[in-house]
């Protein structure tokens, strides 16, 4: 297992799993490793990540979210780049955690010259590698969800599309409002779950209405929450995360569909 | 106005199974948002004029004394008056004084926040005097007894039918056979009873969208004309406004209001801008003879210097609600105060009280598309995440969640633990969700599962599954 950290500083990409991929969805993290090593990177994945510390932040105990912050600069700042295939885990790394030290110099330069270094998964690949096409093939009707985070802190918005547009078979059609959110916010569907139902329905029906194959987006707390609610209404709607078709990997059973 | 934020959740509850308010809200979803999108797309220099108010406002509020000390010396030099008020009560009793002076009896009113933040309503008719809203959305829900839902569009809530029927019951003087089918035939009535009010009522009161400290003015915009007659018929007028609405100079507030109305409703400009400056001049041929102003304060200085003074650039555009997921939802009364959505929940926290309003800067997904659509680039996602910080550093946070939360961190800053728990999860889910991968139920997470499914996990965790396959040397 050390084994690969041992590889140190001379390793180029670090991967930032995100605990849900790494809880709900290992295959995005495969489908993640694939994508950045076709393009020609070493992948690294540093054992000793957990989270990004988002559930504490979102929930006002700055103290937590900075010893976590802390944990993971720690881990992942002598790498070159650190890849999450989430735009809301990116931009936690990316935007959030340079808010958190204003009072601490040293971690606050320590939070900024890292953040320099993170990237979400599609805005890494064509933004900083310079990827325009992928070997995946896919005969399918496809529409995609616009994470809130990944588009409002990182501006992902056609990267991921770009990249959709070369994979072999696949149609991209937009939905109405793919910019609004899907009512997931973390605890917010827990907390709030009738409001957060209400939201997610109206994201359904909009997909609903595109009739797609299926439902991609690039955050899989999103995907989860749309997935749940896909199910639920009996839809034969598939759901996948991007990379997962980018990398070829749509082998397994989707998220939703397909029971 | 009774606060019931603390209700929030109720509140939401209520709206979302409220059919008609449902069908009106789809206003806010479909109108508000394609308007402003075409007027920003419309304006090249659209972003470059936010950066500008933004600026604007900044520099206004670095040195507000400043400011509003030569707003009212020219106020003073116009011929007016300034009155501070520093809290609600304060306010009130100045406009009662003014009032008793005047020996008003019917007052009409322009449309202003700052009248529903005081209660005022409700005040002067405790008092016998009459207060008749003129803006058209006012007029109806002042009514039907209702506060607004929503800081530019205040009946909002309504749809025609609804109107109707209040018409009726209010205007029994008219036939009760009269066309009412037409939006414009309802506007009519109204008009011809508002006529009467102005040419009775011995004060106005309007708000300020902006108050100039060069010439000592006020503006309103409006789309009906009703605040210029509200200001230049009655003997007395009187501005009643909040001390962040003031702006340096004319040209300042032109720049901001390009912004304003494109924000708001989509708008290049509002119908009408009206500027007023001091009583009436020899010169003049009409105006009021007494101009007064009422500068409240309530709360808002002392957000001055803390992570919560941006919010005092805020220009009342109403875009940031529009765009909200969560306002659409559940409309503005649920909010239970005076300003709903995402400005409403940063500033009604900072007005009454995180300890009254807590559910307002929670009840949000950051999504941050008000943000994004806010004139004044205010930042309002964080200022929410501040309000949630303040609730956990003073315990106003369920016990339980922070039970969760500590827990969670915990693992979260041990490694080994927090493989083997969510190893174990992993597994536990996943034979849970069985063939078919999905969870139906789940302890802890009613909330979610009772309108989803949880999609099962695919079994093992990513990073058990990275090991193997290192392992195996691929
Ligand atoms: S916070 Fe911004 S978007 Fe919301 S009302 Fe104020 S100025 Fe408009």
């Amino acid at each position: 297992m050390s084994k690969i950290d041992k590889k140190g500083p001379s390793s180029k990409v670090a991967l930032f799993v995100t605990c849900l991929v790494d809880l709900f969805r290992p295959t995005v993290g495969f489908a993640s490793i694939k994508l950045l090593e076709d393009a020609g990177c070493q992948v690294h994945v540093p054992v000793r990540q957990t989270c990004c510390g988002q559930p504490a932040w979102n929930s006002g105990s700055r103290k937590d979210t900075r010893d976590i912050a802390k944990q993971v600069i720690t881990i992942f700042e002598k790498y070159e780049y650190v890849v999450a295939p989430s735009g809301s885990c990116a931009g936690m790394l990316k935007v959030h955690y340079q808010e958190l030290f204003r009072d601490i110099p040293e971690w606050d330069s320590r939070a900024e010259r890292f953040a320099s270094k993170v990237f979400e998964l599609t805005s890494f690949l064509t933004e900083v590698l310079g990827v325009t096409n992928v070997k995946a093939k896919l005969n399918s009707r496809v529409t995609y969800h616009d994470s809130c985070a990944g588009l409002r802190e990182l501006n992902i918005s056609d990267q991921p599309r770009k990249l959709l547009k070369s994979v072999d078979g696949l149609s991209l059609h937009e939905m109405n409002d793919s910019e609004a959110c899907c009512g997931f916010g973390g605890t917010f569907a827990v907390k709030y779950s009738e409001i957060s139902n209400f939201i997610v329905t109206e994201k359904t029906e909009n997909i609903e209405r595109t009739e797609p194959d299926l439902l991609l987006a690039g955050d899989l707390g999103c995907l989860l929450n749309i997935a749940g609610k896909l199910k639920y209404q009996g839809s034969k709607i598939e759901v996948r995360h991007v990379a997962e078709v980018l990398a070829n990997m749509c082998e397994g059973k989707p998220i939703a569909g397909r029971d | 106005m009774k606060v019931s934020s603390s209700n929030f959740k109720s509140n939401a509850r209520q709206a979302l199974d409220d059919k008609q308010l449902q069908s009106a809200l789809n206003h806010v979803r479909n109108n508000f948002i394609s308007k402003r999108s075409k007027a920003r797309l419309d304006l090249p220099e659209f972003d470059a004029l936010r950066d500008n108010a933004r600026a604007i406002k900044d520099h206004t509020l670095e040195h507000l004394d400043f400011y509003l000390e030569h707003y009212e010396r020219k106020v003073v030099e116009s011929g007016g008056k300034v009155h501070w008020a520093a809290d609600a009560v304060e306010a009130r009793g100045i406009i009662m004084d003014i009032c008793r002076k005047t020996n008003a009896k019917t007052v009409t009113k322009g449309k202003s926040m700052i009248s529903e933040e005081i209660s005022l309503n409700e005040f002067l008719a405790a008092n016998s005097i009459i207060p008749v809203e003129t803006d058209l959305g006012e007029y109806i829900i002042q009514l039907r007894g209702e506060n607004p839902s929503h800081i530019i569009a205040p009946a909002v809530h309504l749809n025609i039918d609804q109107v109707r029927d209040e018409f009726r019951k209010a205007h029994t003087h008219l036939s009760p056979n009269r066309p009412m089918n037409e939006p414009e035939t309802l506007l009519g009535e109204a008009r011809e009873i508002l006529r009467g009010k102005f040419l009775t009522a011995e004060l106005g009161i309007t708000g300020a969208n902006f108050l100039v400290a060069e010439t000592g003015s006020s503006l309103i915009v409006t789309n009906e004309g009703n605040g210029d007659l509200t200001q230049i018929l009655p003997r007395v007028h009187v501005v009643l406004a909040s001390i962040d609405k003031i702006v340096p100079t004319l040209e300042d507030l032109a720049q901001i209001t390009r912004v304003l109305a494109r924000s708001a409703t989509g708008q290049e400009i509002t119908v009408y801008s009206t500027l007023s400056t001091g009583p009436r001049r020899k010169e003049d041929e009409d105006g009021p003879e007494e101009y007064h102003v009422v500068l409240l304060d309530n709360g808002r200085s002392s957000m001055l210097g803390t992570e919560f003074s941006e919010m005092l650039r805020c220009i009342r555009c109403g875009a940031c609600m529009n765009h909200c997921p969560v306002y659409q939802a559940v409309g503005g009364h649920a909010y239970g105060w005076v300003y709903p959505g995402p400005m409403g929940a940063v500033l009604t926290p900072s007005l009454i009280g995180v300890d009254k309003a807590g559910h307002l800067p929670n009840a949000s997904t950051f999504c941050g598309r008000c943000e994004a659509v806010c004139p004044m680039r205010i930042p309002l996602p964080k200022m929410m995440r501040s309000w949630r910080e303040r609730e956990f550093e003073q315990h106003l946070v369920p016990p339980a969640h922070r039970k969760n939360l500590a827990l969670w961190a915990w693992l979260a800053k041990h490694r080994r633990l927090y493989r083997l728990t969510t190893g174990l999860a992993a597994r536990i889910l996943a034979i849970r969700g069985g063939l078919s991968k999905r969870i139906n139920k789940l302890p802890m997470a009613e909330g979610w599962t009772k309108h989803r499914i949880l999609p099962a996990p695919e079994g093992a965790t990513f990073m058990k599954l990275y090991r193997r396959r290192l392992r195996k040397g691929r």
